[in-house]
Order: C-alpha cells, then sequence, then structure tokens
C-alpha cells in the first residue's frame, strides 16, 4: 500500500435543504489508502449511499472537504469534477444501470470512447479484453436484456474499469443477485485490489461478505459508528 | 463527437415511428416552402421581367405631384384662404420645351429616350365601340425604348410608316373589337376628330392591360387625332440599367418639375401585392415548420422522460452537462438535416409537379401554365429555417436533460 492517503474525508456533513432540512451524512472523517478494500455497512437510511455519492463527486458536501490524489475536489468546477469522475473513479451501482440500446461490448467501451486519446480498434480490443477477465467474451455482442442478472453487473464492473480507476465505488452491486453471483462479484473485487491494487469501497447489507473486505464501516444515522 | 453522435442516432433509431413524423414534418415545412416560393417568386420575376420588357423604366408625364399654388395662397402662406368657383387655366397642355428635354436627356449615357402623345380613343368597328388608349410615337426611337416590334404577332413597326393611317392594336383589343391585320376601323378622339386607320400590326406582349387596352400610331397622327399639333404629353425613357431608374426618376422630376415616375412607382401597387404575397408564403411555412418544431420538442422531451436513467448514468460515468446537452441538440440538429434534405428532394419534385401541370390563365400576364423560378437560394432558405426550427424546440430539453441530478435518479433505482 502507498503511503499518501488516496481519499481524505475532512469534516464532511450532507444535508439537504428544505422547510424541514435532512441530514444524509455529518461529521465524517475518513481517510482511504491505495488498494483498501472497504465494505461500508449498515442500516437502510443511514448515509451509506449518500456517502459513496460525496466520495465520486456525484454529490457535493454541504461542508467539509474530499481530497482524492490531494486535490480538494469542493473546489472543482463540474466539468473538472466530471472528467475526474471518468478517469479516477468507476460506478458500480445495484441495478446495472446498462445503457439498453448498447451491447456488452458497447457499454464498455463508452467511457473509453469518452475519455478519448485511443483509436477505436484499440478501444475495442480493450473493451473485449475486461469482459475476457471477467469471463463475458462471449456475451460482447449482446444486448442488456439477453444477459441474466449477474451478468449484467459483471458488464456495469467492466465498464467502471474501462478507463482503469484508481477507485471503483460500489453501491449494493450483488442487492439483486443470487449467493452464487454475489460471490463471484466479491471475487472480481478481491482480485482488482490484489493483481491492480485499485481500491474497492462496497456497500453491502450481506455480513458476510462484507467480512472478506480488509476494513468494515459502519455508518448509523449519518455518523461513522465504527471503522476497523 | 462520433460517441455522442451515435447516442443521438441510437435514441432516434430506437423511436422510429416519431422520428419518422419528426422528419416528415420538417421535410413538408422545407418541400412546401421550396414549392410555393418557386411559384411566387417565378410569377413576380416574371411579371416585373414583362413590365420592364414591355414597358418604358421611366415615363415623364405632363402632370405636378403637387399643383402650384394660386397667387394668393403664395402671398399668404400661413394665413387661412377660401377660394371659390377657381377653374383651371385654360392652358396648352403637354410638356413645354418637349423636344429640348428629348435631346437633352438622351444625350446621358445609358438613356434611351422617346417622345410620346398618349390619350384616350375610341375604336368602332361595324357596331363595336371600344375605348383605349393611343399611344402616338416615332417607331425608330420606341424600338430603343420597348419591346413593341419584338412583341409583334402580325405585321411590323414600319407598317406605321408605310399605310397611309396605320394603327397597331393589342392582341386583346383587336379580338374585343374583332379586326385582323389589315382591316380598316374608325377611330375616334375626345376631341371629336375620327379617322380611318388601318391596323398594321397587332402585338401581345402577354401582360394583360397592355394587350387589351393599348394601341399605337405615329405621333404626328396621335396629333392630328387628338387636335394637339407638336403637342407630347409624355417622355418615355429606358435604362440600360433598371436599378437607376427610381433615382434618376427623381432627379429629372427635380430638374424639369414634371412628373417623373420609375417603373417600381408605376407598379406599386403589384408590388405591394408581392410584399403581401411574400409575407402569407413566409407566415405559412412557419407555421408548418413551428408544428414540426413542436414534434421534434415532443421527440426529444419523450426520450429525456424516458432516458433520464441513462443521462444519471452517463453523468455518473463523467460526461459533462454541455456533451449531455449536446447529444439532444444533435438529435434536434440530426431530425432537422434528414427533414431538410428529404423536404429538399420534395420540393423539388413537388416543384417537378408544378411545372407539368398546363392551364391557361389571363390575370396580370397571361401564361399557359405555373411559372416557376430554380434557384438554391430557396433550397438554403428553407434549410437554415428547418435547422433553426430544430435547434430552439431541442434546446430547452436539452437544457433539461443536462440538468438532470444523477443522485435522484440513481436512488430512484430501477
Amino acid at each position: 500500500m502507498a503511503d499518501a492517503p488516496l481519499i481524505e474525508v475532512r469534516d464532511v456533513s450532507r444535508v439537504l435543504p428544505g422547510p424541514v432540512p435532512v441530514t444524509l451524512v455529518r461529521d465524517i472523517n475518513l481517510t482511504v489508502r491505495r488498494g483498501e478494500f472497504i465494505a461500508i455497512v449498515g442500516p437502510s437510511g443511514s448515509g451509506k449511499s449518500s456517502l459513496l455519492y460525496l466520495l465520486g463527486l456525484l454529490d457535493m458536501p454541504s461542508q467539509g472537504a474530499i481530497y482524492l490524489d490531494g486535490a480538494n475536489t469542493t473546489e472543482l468546477n463540474r466539468q473538472q469534477q466530471a472528467h475526474m469522475r471518468l478517469s479516477r473513479l468507476g460506478f458500480v451501482f445495484q441495478f446495472h444501470f446498462l445503457l439498453h440500446e448498447f451491447t456488452s461490448l458497447g457499454n464498455v467501451m463508452i467511457p473509453m470512447r469518452k475519455l478519448g486519446g485511443k483509436n477505436e480498434s484499440q478501444i475495442e480490443r480493450q473493451a473485449r479484453a475486461l469482459l475476457g477477465e471477467l469471463n463475458m467474451e462471449t456475451y460482447a455482442d449482446r444486448l442488456p436484456e439477453q444477459l441474466s442478472g449477474g451478468e449484467r453487473q459483471r458488464v456495469a464492473i467492466a465498464r467502471a474499469l474501462a478507463n482503469d480507476p484508481a477507485v471503483i465505488l460500489a453501491d449494493e452491486p450483488t442487492g439483486n443477485l443470487d449467493s452464487k453471483n454475489a460471490q463471484q462479484v466479491f471475487d472480481i473485487f478481491k482480485r482488482l485490489v490484489e493483481l491492480n491494487g485499485q481500491t474497492v469501497i462496497v456497500i453491502t447489507h450481506e455480513m458476510h461478505l462484507a467480512q472478506q473486505a480488509h476494513r468494515r464501516i459502519r455508518l448509523i444515522d449519518g455518523l461513522i459508528a465504527e471503522d476497523g | 463527437m462520433r460517441l455522442i453522435l451515435d447516442i443521438a442516432i441510437t435514441h432516434l433509431v430506437h423511436r422510429k415511428r416519431q422520428t419518422l413524423v419528426s422528419v416528415l414534418g420538417v421535410a413538408m415545412g422545407v418541400g412546401f416552402f421550396i414549392a410555393m416560393a418557386a411559384m411566387m417568386q417565378g410569377f413576380q420575376r416574371y411579371f416585373v421581367a414583362k413590365t420592364i420588357d414591355v414597358s418604358p423604366h421611366i415615363i415623364i408625364k405632363d402632370e405636378f405631384r403637387i399643383p402650384p399654388l394660386q397667387p394668393v395662397e403664395q402671398y399668404y402662406r400661413d394665413g387661412a384662404i377660401r377660394l371659390l368657383n377657381v377653374r383651371p387655366r385654360e392652358e396648352r397642355r403637354g410638356i413645354k420645351n418637349g423636344g429640348a428635354m428629348v435631346d437633352a436627356i438622351g444625350r446621358q449615357p445609358g438613356v434611351a429616350v422617346a417622345p410620346t402623345l398618349a390619350g384616350q380613343i375610341f375604336l368602332r368597328y361595324g357596331t363595336k365601340d371600344v375605348s383605349a388608349t393611343l399611344y402616338g410615337i416615332d417607331p425608330v426611337r420606341e424600338r430603343r425604348v420597348t419591346y413593341l416590334e419584338q412583341d409583334l404577332i402580325a405585321g411590323s413597326l414600319n407598317g406605321l410608316y408605310t399605310a397611309a393611317n396605320g394603327v397597331i392594336l393589342g392582341s386583346g383589343l383587336a379580338d374585343k373589337i374583332g379586326v385582323a391585320l389589315g382591316d380598316t376601323l374608325s377611330v375616334i378622339s375626345p376631341a371629336g376628330v375620327i379617322l380611318k386607320m388601318k391596323v398594321v400590326g397587332i402585338f401581345n406582349s402577354g401582360v394583360t392591360a397592355k394587350d387589351n387596352y393599348e394601341s399605337f400610331a405615329l405621333l404626328k397622327k396621335a396629333q392630328i387625332l387628338q387636335d394637339r399639333a407638336n403637342v407630347i404629353n409624355q417622355i418615355r425613357i429606358r435604362l440600360r440599367n433598371i436599378d437607376q431608374a427610381a433615382e434618376l426618376a427623381r432627379s429629372l422630376e427635380a430638374r424639369y418639375g414634371y412628373r417623373a415616375e420609375s417603373w417600381e412607382e408605376t407598379n406599386k401597387n403589384v408590388l405591394g401585392i408581392f410584399v403581401i404575397q411574400n409575407g402569407i408564403m413566409y407566415s405559412t411555412v412557419s407555421a408548418i415548420l413551428i408544428v414540426a418544431a413542436f414534434g421534434i420538442f415532443n421527440i426529444i422531451t419523450t426520450v429525456i422522460h424516458e432516458k433520464a436513467r441513462d443521462i444519471a448514468i452517463l453523468k455518473s460515468i463523467g460526461f459533462e452537462e454541455a456533451t449531455i446537452r449536446g447529444i439532444f441538440l444533435l438529435e434536434g440538429a440530426v431530425v432537422g438535416v434528414v427533414g431538410t434534405l428529404i423536404g429538399w428532394a420534395l420540393g423539388y419534385g413537388l416543384t417537378e409537379l408544378l411545372a407539368s401541370i398546363r392551364f391557361n390563365i389571363e390575370g396580370f400576364v397571361k401564361t399557359e401554365g405555373f411559372i416557376l423560378y430554380y434557384t438554391i437560394r430557396h433550397y438554403l432558405i428553407a434549410g437554415v429555417f428547418a435547422m433553426v426550427a430544430a435547434l430552439a424546440a431541442s434546446y430547452l430539453p436539452a437544457r433539461k436533460a443536462a440538468a438532470v441530478n444523477p443522485v435522484d435518479i440513481i436512488r430512484g433505482g430501477a
């Protein structure tokens, strides 16, 4: 593991404004290092997803700051945040959230094409290789509707890995999968951490899966109740 | 760019029917504009060309635009004056020193000039009496000022010299009174002079008002008929550059005092109708394109509503707001471009169809079908109209799409 923290969360709170303000998370302080495999656990409504969206720059804190690779992300403009999501972060959601009109290969190619810097044939070769690593090469030309739940989630992971991100953020990726497929997804995450040195932060309700992570953060009512 | 084009086209292809309706809406707007513009401008240009060919470009008349003030009015300029029973002075009408004016104007470069005496007459042939305007002309000068000679369908301009009392009639006039080339008819003037005149020519200019009411004789014969020896009441001018007509008319009027009308002023009523026609045409086509624009607005709004989840995904991947906006603007642009291309083909086809329709019509001008004007300009105008409508219609939904908060959608789940 490298010494410098990859992500640093300092005194972050997120409050939804309104007639009755709603606090999603508060006073969060967190340091994430490269190559860590972190499971975020906690009851429904405890702020797990809100924290993940803040870490993924999909949402901005009401106060506090989040540093990614030493850069204060709250000071970036939206375009810079979008570029950071594209190049440094990869998302996997509970529902696979693939684009229905594009094949598995097309879905994986989208982030690569957006980032640019490679020609179409290079991108296609890399996307196929990525699907191959997840045993999905034979399904490359299938549309999402022609895949099972586990297969879709593996395509979604391949898409998240498309631009070789430093951090994979997964929001209950096994929530809709049977135990066999759920374990396969976690095996993939473990492999990414061990072989590629990538950082994985995953939300899960299933304790036996959370036990496989290096570190578990328990959230209760928007506060970190346990970290270790 | 290639990526957002792929996404935009994928969205449109997956909503085939709605896309087709929007594309056809744009295509019809473009197509109808091209056909209508070809028809209207064809007629307008034909009329203007005919008017310019057939008529002089400037006519100086023995009239004053503002009647001269009475002496008492000149003396008490600010006074309240009431004059009763003022009769026009009995003076010899006509352009004073007309010959000298003709010579002076004719010396200007690019200007051909012809002296004329115009007056009302009655043509009598058998039991038929028909009123007409007789122009007394000098055939040598007339050739330089109008296309009368080219418009002759029978006889010749020189016939005015060879016959004792020759007259050239418009084809409609000849038909009304029932005479043919070589017939002799009685010509009666308001001065009470009656001449037997021989039809030495019949012209057909294509301009109904001329063909039905105008006739030509030698200037001398017209002066005898009108009992106005050595008088001319019109100086007719033709220019090499017709765009100078209005300016030259103004300067001639300022110099000589007589009313000088350019061809635009003479035909201002008809040219005014053309302006209204063009207004109607542009309004109609704009209405069609506005309806098409609503179609585009509808399809893109629907796509955005259905694709809110995809927008959230793209944003989570790292698509910027401008790129998301670009996808949906591009969808509008694709509908606009495809609609324009089909519209161009439709417009060309409609124009060809109109060109193939044959019928006889006699309005301002006589034609045997639609007079059409083909120009790339109409295609470009229609294309620009369509693209502006398509982009304007897609802008609002595109902006809405860019503003989608991905967290709201992702929290909502599948």
